[in-house]
């Protein structure tokens, strides 16, 4: 136990005396979060929208007036067909388009009831988000406003339609991307190379023909990155709910948890390139195409994988970052629990102990 | 006496069937415990294989060894407690500092600096002023002692020491090789490989590597004895041309610069009187005279046969 | 040897902050002379060395190498002398010709030039039969040999060789020391560092720095009668034994 705390030590020591690295390291996931959450802040000023007013009725006109009387919404075109909102849309012309059904007064008025529509551009998901909540609030004052002379409660239905990208991938999705990106990065990459580095500048030698555990070494290896991890994690949800604004709906504990478990699997993945990589070039190399490549471009975050090709669907399926990008997602924003993701849990836990196995099983005890 | 190693039918090859590179070629010998025994041979001898095989980090392709009386191959966790390793390059982590290196390899072989403090002392003590800097900002005899220092710091039974002196200067050199003079009095078996002929005298015994081979071990005066012939120290004005005359002669089996003079061996029924009167009449300042071959003059005849 | 004068170094000093590397070394160095540089480790040698292939630019002093002086005309310097170390082999993935091809283009040699030089190289060091072989596959002795060929490809005025021959057997030593002589009658002039105190026997002119200092510096022989030694290993510790700085 004595040679293990000292090769922690050691390890530590290495991390805080290369100051540059590990300020990357530490800082990397701060500057991606708080870039987003610039990019993200385009507030909705005068956005410009077209209204298609089936039932030109005194309020549906009412209702308009209101609309375009805020000061986040300007009706720039009215409509008459349902046809010409997508020609709008794809002219690039309007930001939401709101439609009116052909008896809006008389429903409201007979029924107590109508349906109003909200279709938004969500090729920029954040923004369709935002006006559609914008033309939402709208709305709803308009109907307490109308109610207050009537004895039984109008209700509007706003009914929302993003366009083009259904799902709403973007924003929300972005912090469960980046915390896989950077787990990936400094447990994967930072333990292949410094494990490496040791095979490289022959202090291996030494070590292997000492009576340490070469288990062992794999272990002390790990457990300095293991701890910048947590920290990064928790400089991401920070980050995300006190920046950004991102609600973590479900149970921190098991998102930490789960978060963990993807950390470790990216350290077995970082020991398994140890063992097979001669040079710390390779190393890299490794790490960036072989597993960095593969997580941006199938976990499903930037692209979404049921739009793939049934063999890059297949594919995905190994790549862990795929299974934490649902965990987290589902955690997070759909705030679920353990029971509605145990699956994916145990599929990470399985990649786990496999990386983890052969990493250690392949960690030689002698030289080439 | 007892033996602390043997080597036996030692063969190990690297690379494919195409390229086949053998690095050892049926290596035999023992080692008698307490002794300091010598390597010599140039790069590519093979010096470092045969040293990572002893310390259980290659495989040898056949033959056996022993250290310490235990095999290498399985038990090589009985060795791994045992040995004292210096790798040909420093290996050293240059962002610890002297006393953190030193701390570390003593806590990773199970034990303190304390502990075996009076083992270490001697060598130590040279470097413990600089002991809070970084190990990578030392020169490099310094380095040199500090790695012999981690090598020690668990009391090895045997040291194994590998091209310990490559790239140090020849003050450092003589330095490191009265260290292993007090250390080996203190009962350590030593296997220390060098390129340096010259540092083959220091050892109690010697093995002569070339290609893979050992062309001869025994005792430094024994293997000078066994050269078996006359060996002529030759000089005048002009070195270059000497040279190249004594290399055009039938009559010299071999010519080569030595210092200031060039080391000549005649054919069988040759003396020195045949080299006054071949060369006096082209050469002035004419020098010949018979000398002690060094442990370099024996290398450089072993690799002829 | 001529008396033309190839290096001439005047009060030549190397300051980082308080450190003096080299402290005002003056010598000069004769075209075709092999002049050896010896020097503990830590003793300034590199830092001298890295002055006068104009790498370095010296704090104070003054310099020339093949009547170029270091401060302004660095980019002459370089074409004129040749340069090989212990460390810089050549490219192990190319082949003997291809390696040659190499040097003699980044010197701007001509086709003609590098084609007839490659011949005789090669016929030189009996090498014809290896030319397209890798450089890899070669006995490390053929390796150190090729590599001071090719750092005289280009004809150099000045070749400065760094520890050389370390690690090398003591055949392929004299050898390689053979080609140096012959370089040297044909008139480059030799700039040598080496552990190996008889290769310093083989200089024409030995200096031996001391923390930073030009502690002595004459022919071998002159210096074993002076410090009164048998050989130049015993005037080497008499001298470096004296220094206080052990740094490099």
């Amino acid at each position: 136990m004595k040679q293990f705390i000292a090769f922690v030590k050691k390890e530590f020591f290495h991390i805080w005396r290369d100051k540059k690295t590990t300020f990357i390291l530490l800082g990397m996931p701060v500057v991606q979060i708080v870039i987003f959450g610039f990019a993200l802040t385009n507030e909705v000023k005068n956005a410009k929208i077209a209204v298609l007013d089936n039932a030109k009725d005194a309020a549906a006109s009412s209702l308009i007036t209101q609309i375009d009387a805020s000061r986040y919404f300007e009706v720039s075109q009215h409509l008459v067909s349902y046809r010409e909102i997508e020609t709008a849309f794809r002219q690039g012309q309007i930001k939401m388009a709101v439609v009116l059904p052909l008896h809006f007064e008389e429903d409201l008025q007979r029924y107590n009831k109508a349906q109003v529509q909200l279709i938004a551009d969500a090729s920029d998901p954040n923004f369709a988000n935002t006006v559609t909540n914008y033309a939402s609030a709208i709305i709803m004052d308009y109907q307490r406003r109308i109610t207050n002379n009537r004895k039984l409660p109008y209700t509007i239905n706003a009914e929302v339609r993003m366009l083009y990208n259904p799902q709403m991938k973007g924003a929300y999705n972005f912090v469960p991307g980046v915390m896989a990106m950077v787990l990936l990065l400094v447990c994967t990459m930072m333990t292949a190379i410094t494990i490496v580095r040791e095979k490289e500048t022959g202090t291996m030698e030494v070590i292997l023909v000492s009576p340490m555990k070469p288990q062992l070494v794999v272990f002390a290896k790990a457990v300095p990155y293991l701890l910048l991890s947590v920290i990064n994690i928790a400089s991401i949800l920070l980050l995300s709910v006190f920046v950004l604004e991102v609600p973590i709906n479900g149970n921190i504990f098991l998102l930490v948890g789960e978060s963990i478990l993807f950390t470790l699997v990216s350290l077995s993945l970082g020991l398994l390139i140890s063992s097979a990589a001669g040079s710390q070039q390779t190393a890299m190399f490794i790490s960036l195409i072989g597993l960095f490549l593969p997580t941006v471009m199938l976990s499903g975050f930037m692209f979404p994988i049921e739009n793939m090709p049934l063999p890059l669907r297949i594919i995905s399926n190994i790549v862990p970052a795929k299974w934490y990008y649902i965990i987290v997602r589902s955690v997070m924003i759909k705030g679920v629990g353990l029971k509605d993701v145990w699956q994916e849990t145990l599929i990470l836990s399985g990649m786990m102990i496999f990386f983890l196995t052969v990493a250690v099983k392949r960690f030689k005890i002698r030289l080439a | 006496m007892s033996i602390a190693v043997t080597v036996k039918n030692i063969l190990k090859t690297y690379g494919k069937k195409k390229e086949l590179v053998t690095a050892l070629q049926d290596i035999n010998f023992d080692v008698k415990t307490g002794e300091l025994f010598g390597i010599i041979g140039p790069d590519g001898a093979g010096k470092t294989s045969l040293f990572r095989i002893l310390t259980t980090l290659l495989l040898a392709d056949s033959g056996t060894a022993t250290v310490d009386g235990f095999d290498v191959v399985t038990d090589y966790k009985q060795i791994r407690k045992r040995v004292g390793y210096m790798p040909g390059k420093f290996s050293l982590y240059p962002d610890l500092t002297v006393q953190e290196n030193l701390a570390f390899f003593a806590t990773i072989f199970n034990t303190s600096i304390d502990e075996n403090y009076d083992l270490i002392k001697d060598i130590y003590i040279q470097i413990e002023p600089f002991k809070d800097r970084k190990a990578g900002k030392l020169s490099g005899g310094m380095k040199q002692k500090l790695a012999l220092s981690c090598a020690l710091i668990h009391r090895p039974s045997v040291l194994f020491l590998d091209e310990p002196t490559t790239g140090v200067d020849a003050v450092s050199r003589k330095e490191f090789w009265e260290m292993l003079k007090r250390l080996k009095e203190q009962g350590i078996t030593i296997l220390v490989s060098t390129a340096y002929m010259d540092e083959a005298s220091l050892c109690d015994r010697v093995a002569l590597m070339q290609d893979g081979n050992i062309m001869s071990i025994d005792t430094p005066a024994q293997i000078v004895a066994n050269f078996g012939r006359t060996l002529w120290a030759v000089r005048s004005g002009n070195m270059l041309h000497l040279l190249d005359e004594l290399n055009t002669m039938k009559e010299v089996e071999n010519a080569y610069p030595s210092g200031t003079f060039h080391h000549v061996i005649l054919k069988k029924g040759y003396t020195d009187a045949f080299l006054q009167q071949a060369l006096s009449e082209t050469n002035n300042n004419l020098e010949i005279k018979a000398i002690r071959p060094n442990i370099e003059d024996c290398f450089m005849q072993l690799m002829r046969r | 040897m001529t008396n033309e004068k190839i290096i001439t170094a005047d009060k030549l000093s190397k300051r980082f902050g308080d450190f003096v590397a080299v402290n005002e070394i003056s010598f000069e160095v004769c075209r075709g002379e092999i002049f050896g540089f010896l020097g503990a480790n830590g003793a300034g040698k590199t830092t001298a060395m890295r002055m006068l292939c104009g790498l370095s630019l010296p704090s104070s002093g003054e310099a020339t190498v093949a009547g170029f002086d270091v401060y302004r005309e660095n980019e002459k310097i370089k074409k004129s002398i040749g340069y090989m170390s212990q460390k810089f082999s050549l490219y192990e993935d190319l082949t003997v010709k291809e390696n040659m091809r190499f040097y003699g283009g980044i010197y701007g040699k001509s086709d003609a030039f590098i084609k007839q030089k490659t011949a005789s190289v090669l016929e030189q060091l009996h090498l014809q039969k290896e030319a397209n072989k890798l450089v890899r596959s070669l006995p490390l002795g053929w390796k150190q040999k090729l590599a001071f060929s090719v750092a005289i490809f280009h004809e150099p005025v000045i070749v400065f060789l760094d520890e050389p021959t370390g690690g090398v057997d003591p055949v392929t030593r004299r050898e390689f020391w053979h080609m140096i002589y012959q370089a040297a009658e044909n008139g480059i002039t030799i700039f040598v560092t080496t552990h190996y105190m008889d290769e310093a026997e083989y200089c024409n002119r030995v200096s031996i720095m001391v923390d930073g200092n030009i502690e002595a510096l004459d022919t071998p022989s002159a210096l074993k009668q002076i410090y009164q030694s048998a050989s130049m290993d015993e005037v080497f510790l008499k001298l470096a034994r004296k220094a206080t700085r052990a740094d490099g």
